[in-house]
């Protein structure tokens, strides 16, 4: 290596960036970059997300809109690139609103689990002792309920609405979140930054909000992007059996179970729902494991 | 260990107790009854009818009564199918629904297990990478979207098996139900094997037994396997919630006569008494076989020790 004379401006150039150094997001960002699985997902995830964004504007069709004309038309028959429906509607219309209301749900019932769970676990992993034990027994209780079947007297109690849907499947979700959460917090507690903050006379919910919620990022944004893709499979469940979005409003699953029915006559309303899930999926999948590989220090 | 399970039926009766409470306040809340039909019971007959199952009490009563009723083993009768009680209900559907999902395990065990041992004893190798790169995408394709495309193919365009119903659970009828409740479960048993049997295939008494002269297939079978199936115990508890769920979508779907499609229905109805059942059946279900398994790891692994 080819010395430097102290106190020229490229030795100062150097030293500052030794300096700054790589901060584990930039190492974790480019770990994920190198994943091609993930980069892949990414693109695919990106498009389907712009597709169910403006492509409801671009189709010339409206998702409801009903013609009589063109009852069950195959594809690319009648101006419908992915074909009709029983009562003349064009299916990528409805597939494409359909994307995004499964989207939608995904992303704001995650970010309900999260909120609950981050602060559930957090709150019990930092107080510790009884609080600690109380909380997560409860989260145990809770744990071994058969969920599914609460979810769905939920919707036939209080019938099909969509805020109901994404508060009910958040509050499912939030559970493991509170776990792991809990565990990271209990280790982070230790460490000498919180004592110095303690030392400052900070209370435990700034603590709390300041230093141990940014720290506990890593795990919970890896989880966060499985909970997405769990998301939308409780709710395509729910519409399948006829209990989540209601007609003519369309998502996922509810197009899966129309076209079920009509597969026989109509194959294609079965196969591009199923294909288009399919892919939503597996690339939150890849992103997640992308991220875990990226983020977790073990694998360094 | 006779106190461990004593403790954990302890810790039962009031989780079963909060889901009995839920269910019933839950049920309760909805809007409608269970003599809600097309034509209008005149009020007299409607407050009969209602006096009848004890409707007509206050909540809290009932409520008490329901509980003094689960404590005698007496679940109530139905309130939409006339002269039935729950409990022949349950029985008459609760054999469907086992039966799917016991075959269903068995499947996803045995095939699970297989394929992991295969993918970790290639491991890198092109098995490995096909076998787990179909478990991703077993994960990830839910059971609403392969039983009609399974049906597509199989019953619609070649004719091989039939697309539904139960026939007295004849094996035609039940190659696809079972094939797709078991898909999910399959996908996860085997990379859990694969990740076991990878872990055990590194330690020093493989090593021993490779070079005592075992034959590869006796040291995988005999003493890899072994220790890798010990995290599959484990996850019977959810493998089984999981099979739970599925059953409601695949009896849906092949239009069988089991619990899953009961339980929507009759929620759908009002019928209160048979929700309460089915709920908890499934609930009593899940604990049992979570303590099982806590039992069978604690019976396989000497270093755990139950109290």
């Amino acid at each position: 290596m080819r010395r430097l004379a102290l106190g020229s401006p490229r030795a100062a150039q150097v030293l500052e960036q030794a300096a700054r150094g790589r901060s584990l997001w930039d190492d974790a960002r480019r770990r994920l970059m190198r994943n091609k699985a993930a980069v892949a997902a990414m693109a695919v995830l990106g498009l389907l997300a712009l597709a169910a964004l403006v492509g409801p504007l671009l189709v010339g069709f409206g998702y409801d809109e009903v013609r009589k004309a063109d009852v069950w038309l195959p594809p690319l028959a009648g101006g419908h690139l992915l074909g009709s429906d029983a009562l003349g509607r064009d299916l990528l219309a409805r597939l494409l609103m359909g994307l995004r209301v499964s989207l939608a749900i995904g992303l704001v019932a995650t970010a309900v689990s999260l909120a609950i769970g981050v602060a559930w676990g957090a709150t019990a992993g930092f107080a510790g002792g009884r609080t600690d034990e109380a909380m997560m027994r409860l989260v145990d209780v809770l744990y071994s309920l058969p969920f599914i079947f609460f979810v769905i007297l939920l919707m036939v109690t209080f019938g099909s609405n969509l805020v109901l849907m994404f508060l009910a499947i958040g509050a499912v979700e939030w559970l493991t979140m509170s776990r792991i959460v809990r565990g990271q917090t209990l280790a982070l507690k230790q460490k000498e930054f919180v004592e110095a903050a303690r030392a400052a006379g900070l209370t435990h919910a700034a603590i709390i909000r300041r230093h141990i919620v940014p720290n506990l990022l890593g795990p919970v944004v890896v989880y966060a992007t499985l909970t997405v893709p769990a998301v939308i499979l409780a709710e395509s469940f729910l519409s399948f059996l006829g209990l989540g979005v209601q007609p003519p409003m369309a998502s996922l699953g509810g197009l899966i179970a129309d076209g079920a029915q009509q597969m026989e006559l109509a194959p294609w309303l079965l196969i591009f729902p199923s294909a288009t899930m399919i892919v939503t999926l597996v690339s939150f999948n890849f992103i997640g494991d992308g991220l875990r590989d990226a983020i977790d220090p073990k694998d360094r | 260990m006779l106190r461990f399970i004593g403790r954990r039926l302890l810790v039962a009766i009031p989780t079963l107790l909060l889901v009995i409470t839920l269910a019933f306040f839950m049920m309760r809340a909805a809007p409608g009854g269970p003599f809600d039909m097309d034509r209008k019971l005149s009020p007299q007959i409607e407050r009969n009818v209602r006096a009848r199952y004890g409707l007509d009490r206050p909540l809290g009563v009932q409520y008490l009564n329901y509980l003094a009723g689960v404590l005698r083993g007496d679940l109530g009768p139905s309130l939409k199918y006339k002269d039935k009680s729950v409990l022949q209900i349950l029985q008459e559907n609760a054999p469907v629904s086992l039966r799917l999902g016991g075959l269903a395990i068995g499947l996803a065990s045995v095939t699970g297990v297989s394929l992991g041992v295969l993918a970790a004893a290639r491991q890198n190798g092109g098995v490995d990478h096909l076998v787990m790169g179909v478990a991703v995408l077993g994960v990830c394709i839910p059971t609403f979207v392969t039983g009609p495309l399974l049906v597509l193919a199989f019953a619609s365009k070649l004719g091989w098996l039939p697309g539904g119903g139960w026939n007295d659970g004849a094996w035609r009828n039940l190659v696809l139900p079972v094939v797709v409740l078991a898909l999910p479960q399959v996908a996860v048993i085997s990379r859990l094997t694969r990740a076991g049997m990878v872990e055990a295939l590194r330690a020093n008494y493989i090593r021993t037994a490779r070079a005592k002269g075992l034959p590869e297939h006796r040291v995988i079978v005999r003493h890899a396997l072994r220790a890798a199936l010990l995290p599959l115990v484990s996850y019977l508890g959810p493998a089984c919630a999981g099979l739970l769920t599925g059953s409601l979508v695949v009896e849906r779907i092949f239009n069988l006569p089991g619990l899953g499609k009961f339980f929507v229905i009759s929620a759908l109805q009002r019928d209160y008494t048979v929700v309460m059942g089915m709920v908890i059946v499934y609930a009593g279900l899940i604990l049992v076989l979570n303590l099982l398994a806590d039992l069978l790891y604690a019976a396989l692994d000497p270093r755990v020790r139950l109290t």
